[in-house]
């Protein structure tokens, strides 16, 4: 094996022969039959729905799948495999070995930004991995240096806090851990799948950059397929494998690809380039009156009548500071925003990342206390409850102001999907009714003895979307509904939001797609200037 | 809260000192005034502790900011000690139950200070010591496994995510019709559920968090540290501070005659 110099990278080359991988407990293998080459310096996009295997597949070459009875099959063990432990079966190697026996040949970036950073300041989390693969120390700092270069990093003084950057920055503080590592392949897991545009945008190219420089070999998997299509030289879409088909479905050029398999694609939810996925058009006016009452619903209210207020309205997720005995109420991220929520319309609220978008969302939506200024509900909407919907009790909010968070799970509250929709009105006691059209309409009636937790990423938040609507509400407010979903469950999620708003229900959205603020139209709401997020200045 | 894990723009003289020279000074501290309960020692060395303030970065407004509650207790635990005690010498307060006599005015006066004797070194290592410098000086000098000091330090900066998540979970399941208000019952039941609800995010977040770890090489039997940590002349002067202000308090108890073990009350 050539001695790897300082600065030098060998580029890896990946074989796949007939490798599967069960997880420990499942009874079905995530991979299955996969058969791949890929050679060194080469950049490859892995495609297809979810369930094919496409983490795991990435888990694996990083080396961090964890222990398995390997190739029990193989050995021609008789005993049948035992579903708590898992199991693989052929073979995947980088450079012709187990990637578990050559620790740090592979870099993997994740999805979650805040799980990308290890230690809390900046030159540290950079010298990590280097520090673990026993680097000599007159080196690492090189290479830090270099990685923050490289990743355009380098005007942050080295003991810069990490919690202190945006999510595109912790994405590229992590390639710059994973460069100083000097791998001769970089694994990528949806990179940018939580960052707003800017960020997806500095990312791929810190990507693109480290990869012209250092020659290393590229797996990346993202939905969106635009994103990357440039920066890659070969597409692999996969499929949940068997026994009889292969796990390799397409396999090419990107161009070729995206040609041949256009429609398939499409169909499986990826983001093809440049096709919007169809949906619902709004119908000017809203439903016809009669139609309110058919849906079952409250009384139906005139489009355009104003539900919800905001008035010169500063926000903040701090409470007020005890400083000493006093207390002192927090700096406001955001103050000063005027809005008017209306029946049957669209608000939706963009603006660059940390400027307080979702602080004002939750503020309207009465689950923060406004730091100054006022919310105020319209008595068609607050119906006796009072005028400050953060001081309604829980039941009195869910019935007028339904909020959807950005992460599902941190709003389930039982075991069973079921159980999750009759909760709100359960506990409203009125409205059971409405379950089972929610069901049937968000298509998860397969699914109601599921445990929520279990269920996919686009499940997942059809689910959260339909709990909410469950206990009826006129407000719907939701934090950033299309991150990270696929191109299907985009758009079933603005179909059914076009229907809700033409039946009278408002709709305040904080997101950064623009084609889904398109679909659903209304009035934009542009939050912040740049001096509220301080940008990234000059190290003195 | 995440902020609070570093000592950003802090650049006083005992940021430099190596943790684990201070940590000796302060444990020699805190020994001596375990030992005995008298109001000499004790401001002794709180004397001696609020002249090393400056040295840390601390002003007296900082240290209350920081150091209150633990203030606080200790005016309380004197106050409670000096109408409790069984009096002896002239009674000087007398409120049916409460009496505070000229003894046991001075026994509390003892607590008092040395609650804030005990207290304030920790505030002042706790300002002036960054958990990574420390996490360094365990691992390389303490000889701590260092796969058991970086997991703690790495684990540690979820902790301040985790208070974010916490507010956040409250909120997305007040948006489900969970109260957080109501009677205790069902307040404890809320906080139970949101506890679940925390407590899954934590999991995930830690695997995710462990698996970026061990994709960085991390988990081998050994590997180079990109900053040493190493003792400098500094460090001598923090032990001889430490060994100085022990020996001082104990000096000054012995000769004012008011040294008083611990050990030795009940008897």
């Amino acid at each position: 094996m050539p001695a790897i110099h300082d600065g030098g990278v060998r580029p890896a080359a990946v074989t796949a022969r007939g490798w599967g991988w069960r997880h420990a407990g499942r009874t079905k293998p995530a991979v299955n039959g996969l058969d791949l080459d890929i050679r060194p310096g080469e950049r490859v996009l892995l495609l297809g729905p979810s369930g094919a295997g496409k983490s795991t597949l990435l888990h694996a070459l990083a080396g961090v799948l964890g222990d398995s009875t390997s190739g029990s099959a193989a050995a021609g063990d008789a005993s049948p495999p035992d579903s708590d432990d898992a199991d693989e079966t052929g073979s995947l190697l980088i450079d012709g070995e187990p990637p578990r026996a050559r620790r740090g040949r592979a870099g993997l970036m994740q999805q979650d930004p805040e799980t990308q950073v290890v230690l809390s300041r900046l030159g540290d989390d950079v010298a990590f991995g280097a520090e673990n693969l026993s680097v000599p120390r007159e080196q690492i700092w090189a290479r830090v240096h270099e990685g923050l270069d490289d990743v355009g990093l380098a005007h942050l003084p080295l003991d810069h806090p990490t919690s202190a950057l945006s999510g595109g920055q912790k994405q590229r503080l992590a390639l710059a851990g994973i460069l100083a590592m000097r791998p001769g392949l970089i694994l990528l897991d949806e990179p940018t799948a939580n960052l707003d545009p800017a960020g997806v945008l500095e990312v791929r190219d810190a990507v693109g950059r480290c990869l012209d420089k250092t020659g290393a070999t590229l797996v990346v998997v993202e939905h969106r397929v635009a994103v990357w299509k440039d920066l890659v030289d070969r597409i692999v879409v996969l499929q949940p494998g068997s026994a009889t088909q292969p796990a390799v479905l397409i396999d090419g050029p990107p161009d070729q690809v995206l040609e041949q398999a256009r429609g398939m694609l499409a169909a499986a939810g990826v983001w093809v380039p440049g096709h919007v996925p169809a949906t619902r058009l709004r119908i000017p006016g809203g439903l016809p009156a009669d139609a309110h009452r058919a849906a079952g619903g409250e009384p139906a209210l005139a489009p355009g009548q104003l539900m919800l207020a905001a008035e010169r309205l500063a926000v903040s997720r701090n409470r007020p500071r005890r400083r000493g005995f006093k207390s002192v109420p927090p700096v406001p991220v955001l103050r000063d925003v005027t809005a008017q929520v209306r029946a049957g319309e669209a608000l939706t609220i963009t603006g660059p990342n940390g400027v307080g978008k979702s602080t004002f969302a939750l503020t309207l939506a009465g689950l923060l206390p406004a730091v100054d200024g006022k919310v105020s509900a319209a008595v068609e909407l607050s119906r006796g409850a009072g005028i400050d919907p953060y001081k309604w009790k829980a039941e009195q909010l869910i019935a007028r102001i339904g909020t959807v968070f950005q992460e599902p799970e941190h709003q389930f509250v039982t075991g069973r999907v079921l159980d999750e929709l009759q909760f709100g009105p359960k506990h409203l006691g009125h409205g059971e009714e409405r379950v089972d059209e929610l069901l049937e309409r968000l298509r998860l009636t397969d699914l109601v003895d599921a445990n929520p937790y279990t269920l996919s990423g686009g499940e997942k938040r059809r689910l959260s979307v339909a709990t909410v609507l469950a206990a009826h509400p006129q407000v719907l407010v939701l934090d950033e509904p299309t991150f990270g979903q696929d191109a299907n469950t985009w758009a079933e999620l603005a179909s059914f939001l076009s229907e809700l708003l033409d039946a009278g229900t408002a709709v305040v959205s904080v997101t950064h797609d623009e084609e889904f603020t398109h679909v659903l139209g209304g009035t934009e709401l542009r939050l912040g200037s740049q001096e509220l997020r301080a940008p990234e200045q000059a190290a003195p | 809260m995440r902020d609070a894990l570093t000592l950003s723009g802090n650049q006083a003289v005992l940021t430099r000192a190596n943790p684990l020279a201070k940590f000796a000074a302060v444990f020699l501290i805190t020994l001596v005034l375990a030992l005995s309960i008298d109001w000499m020692s004790a401001s002794v060395a709180l004397v001696c502790e609020l002249l090393l303030f400056p040295l840390a970065g601390l002003t007296f407004t900082r240290l209350w900011q920081r150091g209150w509650p633990l203030i606080l207790a200790a005016a309380v635990g004197g106050w409670s000690t000096s109408i409790l005690a069984p009096d002896s010498g002239k009674v000087l307060l007398d409120v049916g139950l409460w009496s505070m006599s000229e003894g046991s005015l001075e026994l509390g006066l003892g607590f008092l200070l040395r609650g804030l004797a005990i207290a304030l070194p920790a505030v002042l290592l706790m300002s002036c010591t960054d958990p990574t410098d420390l996490a360094d000086a365990l691992a390389q000098k303490a000889r701590l496994p260092h796969r058991f000091v970086l997991g703690t330090l790495a684990a540690m900066r979820l902790v301040g995510l985790m208070a974010e998540e916490w507010q956040t979970i409250g909120m997305a399941r007040r948006a489900r019709g969970v109260g957080s208000r109501g009677n205790p019952w069902q307040r404890f039941r809320a906080t139970l559920g949101q506890s679940f609800g925390l407590l899954v995010q934590a999991i995930r977040r830690a695997t995710r968090l462990a698996v970026t770890m061990e994709a960085r090489g991390f988990g081998g039997e050994s590997r180079t540290w990109a900053r040493e940590s190493t003792y400098s002349a500094l460090d001598i002067w923090v032990l001889l501070g430490g060994v100085l202000i022990a020996g001082g308090a104990v000096a000054a108890a012995l000769w004012a005659g008011t040294w008083n073990m611990v050990w030795l009350q009940g008897s």
